[in-house]
């Protein structure tokens, strides 16, 4: 049973890779990737094996544990985890528990995350390789910590199944995890900078973690290798405990999981609340502007967007930290427009096959341009509004309002006539409607790369103008220039915005039945 | 009214020169094997995938030249797609008919109707993406008939709905073909067909094989049998000798 299960996992993996050629040519490059940053690892743990013991205790015990906590968090946050071995899919199988339990403990280490981990916790074999002692250990434990590795993140997957099969858990929580990884760069910052302040940091750190359950097994080679034995076998029996426990834990929640199928109570409510339908004229382009409003304020993939907005002045008050120059948190303002503007360029792809509803009722191009650039608009012009004149007025240079004003005015207003038209014509595979907006689909990457950098680029030429006009005024200092960037970038903006309104309806009548069709590849 | 439809997937002839007359007033039911093309005809015939050859004219609209008037005569459900379904299914509602250009009020009023037509009341203000498979048939199909339509187009409509809600569909559509509307369903259910129907077509491998009343298609047998005759494939069930219980 074990090895059926195994074989599943395996044909699975085999069949995916199947489907389509160019998935296959990114897993490819992707598997090489990994195989040669794998190679880097593997490489940089063997050459720390002429390091000092102490500095390899370090190094191994804070990125083992590191790794470990990575497999517990990682797909409780993410629900676009692999969850082929779903235990609810074997509920009508009659499979023995323990062999169930075997056969999806080993199933999870198939798999690239698998693979990698355990060829990396390998690689410390050969780190320890100048302590003869240490390196057996390290062998048993490199063995042991990848079955935590798993047991962990299969409990903990288990054991928030119930949760995440309510709709609501997994819209919060795929919006909640977009703000460590936004602000991942800060973070890293910070714990490098720890380091640095104190050298006694990273011992004290590790000495905490080798005595949590995430660092036992991988301090245990250190400590034969500093002869003390003792703790040794105290942590390796400590860490063996571990495991067992975490497995008899989840194979009670399995147990209890498989007999319980997940439901979900959904509350009934009748109707009378109509929403935005009910403040947005009763017209085609109303009704498009209130059904997009709608989905800004309750599919994870555009509140994502919204989400990220209050992030970008905190990552740029951190660059400016790190270069000492706070000139550029001016710049938010224009940023945020042009980010905000951008996020509409793939609105049909995110619509997905909803979008035949636009195709049979006959939408005109214009009604469905205008509605979704309208929608947009009332969301990002206030944001606009408080990052363009805020980071002036905290600084004191309110002086320069009406440049940033212009350039702020001039890219949102382009850059939403620009996604419009740019959504009219391309598509590419997009998370679909309730997915995480952080999952990446298959065959997404260099069609979603072109259209992305090549559409940054018109864009940039298209707001040249104000770019011009706003370099001008910051090199001659002259107030002329500032007022006329505000005037550009109303005036070239709103005729940029109507001209891609007009060619984007134009391309949208004549290619709807194709756009359905392309929308409809990535189901 | 259909005229040598066709459709090529990649090396795959979907719909391979397809003729229907469908006359007005009639209640014409559409069946066929899994992968037969019914979906895809029904597609090209809606205006929603654009055909390799052929035309398709409703009430003398070609569909492919005049989509916009084409698309008023016509009330779509199709099978297989999604909806937008971050929306509470009143709000899915108003949001066809607003999308048609209705006026607010008439709106209103019908959307009322319909989820009490459809007994969806009570479920109005929930978001569709929690509604129930059939529940979603449901709200999908009160969404094609809001601009009281001449035309319905609808692919498998019976789908996971429960029985007295398919009652209640049947109720809707038959006095909607009796007050002079007509209807095209797909089904796999001969059963439904045959005692729904006033006409049907048997469509298998993007071919029709037989077509017009639903009496003249099925002769002396059942429809079912007539279907199996046309369609073929019928493998005996003496294989399975172990799966007797005595």
């Amino acid at each position: 049973m074990v090895a059926h299960l195994l074989r599943l996992k395996l044909t699975l993996l085999r069949n995916s890779l199947k489907r389509s050629t160019w998935a296959l040519v990114g897993v490819i490059l992707g598997g090489l990737y990994g195989l040669g940053m794998l190679g880097l690892l593997i490489v940089g743990l063997i050459f720390l094996g002429s390091a000092d013991p102490e500095v390899i205790r370090n190094v191994l015990v804070i990125g083992g544990s590191a790794v470990v906590l990575g497999w517990i968090v990682v797909p409780m946050v993410s629900s676009g985890i692999d969850m082929t071995l779903d235990p609810a899919r074997f509920v009508t199988f009659a499979v023995p528990m323990r062999q169930l339990v075997a056969g999806l403990a080993l199933g999870a280490v198939i798999g690239i995350p698998g693979v990698i981990t355990l060829l990396a916790a390998l690689a410390q074999v050969g780190t320890w390789i100048r302590y003869p002692a240490a390196a057996v250990a390290a062998l048993v434990c490199a063995v042991l910590a990848v079955l935590l590795c798993v047991v962990a993140s299969r409990l903990a997957t288990t054991a928030v199944i119930s949760l995440t099969s309510s709709r609501r858990f997994k819209d919060v929580s795929s919006m909640v995890v977009l703000v460590p990884i936004i602000l991942m760069g800060p973070i890293i910052a910070g714990i490098a900078a720890g380091f640095e302040s104190s050298v006694g940091f990273a011992t004290e750190l590790a000495a905490v973690l080798g005595w949590t359950p995430l660092g036992f097994f991988w301090a245990v080679p250190a400590d034969v290798a500093d002869g003390d034995y003792l703790t040794a076998v105290l942590r390796f029996v400590l860490g063996v405990a571990t495991v067992a426990v975490l497995a008899w834990l989840w194979k009670t929640i399995l147990a209890r999981a498989l007999v319980t199928p997940a439901h979900h109570a959904v509350t009934r409510k009748a109707a009378g609340n109509l929403g935005f339908f009910a403040r947005f004229p009763a017209t085609p382009t109303g009704a498009v502007a209130a059904r997009a409003l709608t989905y800004w304020a309750r599919d994870p993939r555009y509140l994502g967007s919204i989400v990220i907005v209050p992030l970008v002045p905190l990552l740029m008050l951190f660059l400016a930290y790190q270069s000492g120059d706070y000139t550029m948190l001016n710049f938010v303002g224009p940023i945020i427009a042009f980010l905000l503007a951008w996020s509409i360029s793939a609105d049909i792809s995110y619509d997905n096959t909803a979008f035949w509803l636009h195709l049979s009722t006959g939408v005109s191009g214009w009604a469905d341009r205008a509605g979704r650039a309208l929608a947009v608009g009332v969301i990002s012009a206030p944001a606009v509004l408080v990052f363009t004149v805020g980071p002036l007025w905290i600084s004191g240079s309110l002086e320069d309002l009406p440049v940033m004003l212009g350039l702020s005015v001039g890219v949102l207003l382009t850059g939403i006539g620009f996604s419009s038209v740019v959504s009219a014509r391309y598509t590419y595979n997009v998370p679909l409607p309730g997915e995480s907006p952080l999952k990446t689909p298959p065959g997404s990457g260099f069609s979603m790369f072109a259209i992305q950098i090549i559409g940054w680029l018109v864009l940039t030429v298209l707001v040249l103008p104000e770019l011009g006009l706003t370099i001008a005024y910051f090199v001659t200092g002259d107030s002329a220039f500032g007022w006329l960037t505000l005037v550009v970038g109303c005036v070239l903006g709103t005729a940029l915005l109507i001209g891609g309104l007009k060619l984007g309806g134009r391309w949208y009548d004549r290619r709807a039945p194709e756009l359905l069709q392309a929308v409809a590849v990535n189901k | 009214m259909i005229r040598g439809l066709a459709k090529r997937f990649g090396d795959k002839i979907a719909v391979n020169g397809v003729d229907l007359d469908v006359p007005a007033g009639s209640f014409y039911g559409l069946v066929g094997p899994n992968g037969a093309g019914k979906t895809t005809t029904l597609s090209m015939a809606t205006g929603l995938l654009r055909p390799d050859h052929g035309q398709v004219w409703v009430h003398g609209v070609d569909v492919w030249k005049r989509p916009l008037e084409a698309k008023k005569l016509m009330g779509i459900l199709p099978d297989g797609v999604r909806l937008f379904d971050r929306l509470t299914g009143e709000q899915l509602v108003t949001y066809a008919g607003l999308l048609r250009g209705m006026d607010r009020d008439t709106v209103a009023e019908r959307v009322t109707d319909l989820l009490r037509a459809l007994d969806l009341t009570n479920d109005a203000g929930t978001l569709v993406v929690d509604y129930s498979a059939g529940m979603t048939k449901k709200i999908a199909l009160a969404s094609a008939l809001i601009h009281a339509p001449s035309l319905l187009v609808l692919d498998e409509p019976f789908e996971s709905v429960d029985p007295v809600s398919a009652a209640n569909i049947r109720d809707i559509l038959s006095s909607y073909v009796s007050s002079g509307g007509s209807v095209i369903v797909s089904s796999h259910v001969m059963d439904l067909v045959q005692r729904m129907c006033d006409h049907v077509a048997v469509i298998a491998a993007g071919a029709v094989l037989a077509a017009g009343t639903v009496d003249e298609v099925r002769g002396e047998s059942s429809l079912e049998d007539r279907f199996v005759e046309l369609v073929g494939g019928r493998s005996t069930a003496e294989g399975l000798t172990w799966l007797r219980t005595s």
